[in-house]
């Protein structure tokens, strides 16, 4: 695998309804309402719908990686916040671009981008070159 | 004023009972279709995706124990004069592969909390690192995690 800084992944694309977040939550165990009941995270909570839950946005940054790399190569770190909340209905983007290529050590921010293009999830992945 | 007490602060270094879990195909499958991975391996459950250990060590609590927000009280946190909890981040290392089969041992430790301002007020920090071992004791993930209370 060729690899060099400034190297764009391709992007995924996500829009999550419901029902995938409904069985997202539930094969963790996550009973918040803020991700099935819409009249409580409105109300209550003063979201403006169902929220998507965060570690989902970080499980696609994980995705968007291995995807890219292949059989090429193997992800080794991944570090990531949660800088804004997105809602059931949206389109995100996940994508990213190589930062740095030190032998076999790669470095990439990735990022979950919103419909308007603002980065709700930054990221920096590490992966590790290995054919 | 803060909002961190001596009493709170002394709660740093806490750590939890560890937890044993079995990694099953079928939980690993549930999880790949839930989170829309393409990976054939993942759906077919032959290897766990990373963050697979997510659902496999979030607390399974009985229903009087959720709070009426449908949330669990994590047993290894104080109680904070915050309470509206925010996913902050995640950093994990990957260490070693997880396939079906494996019996998983997990131990947690609130390493840090402090406070920041935030635009509407406080904004209290609180970082918990995950050690999962396998049944040869090897580490398989470290994960840090970061969550927010506002």
């Amino acid at each position: 695998m060729n690899v060099a800084v400034g190297d764009a992944l391709p992007e995924q694309f996500h829009t999550p309804d419901n029902v995938q977040l409904m069985l997202y939550n539930a094969a963790l165990w996550n009973g918040h309402r803020i991700h099935f009941d819409e009249p409580y995270a409105k109300e209550v909570e003063g979201y403006p719908g169902l929220v998507i839950a965060g570690p989902l946005l970080g499980d696609w940054l994980n995705q968007v990686v291995e995807l890219w790399l292949g059989e090429s190569g193997r992800l080794t770190k991944i570090e990531y916040s949660n800088r804004a909340a997105s809602y059931i209905g949206e389109t995100l983007t996940a994508g990213g671009n190589v930062t740095a290529v030190e032998g076999n050590t790669i470095t990439i921010e990735v990022y979950i981008k919103n419909e308007d293009g603002d980065v709700i999830a930054p990221c920096v992945a590490t992966a590790e070159i290995i054919a | 004023m803060s909002l961190l007490t001596p009493e709170l602060l002394a709660n740093i270094g806490r750590e939890s009972e560890p937890k044993r879990e079995i990694v099953t195909r079928r939980d690993i499958r549930k999880y790949a279709i839930a989170t829309n991975n393409p990976q054939r391996k993942y759906l077919d459950g032959d290897e766990a995706p990373p963050m697979f250990h997510v659902p496999l060590f979030w607390d399974v609590v009985e229903l009087e124990q959720l709070s009426p927000d449908g949330v669990s009280i994590d047993p290894l946190l104080p109680k904070f004069p915050l309470h509206r909890d925010m996913a902050g981040g995640l950093e994990i290392e990957y260490l070693n592969p997880i396939h079906p089969g494996d019996w998983l041992t997990s131990t947690r430790t609130l390493t840090d909390i402090y406070e920041k301002k935030g635009r509407s007020g406080p904004l209290i920090f609180y970082e918990v690192i995950m050690e999962i071992h396998n049944d040869d004791d090897e580490l398989v993930i470290r994960e840090k995690m970061t969550r927010i209370l506002r």
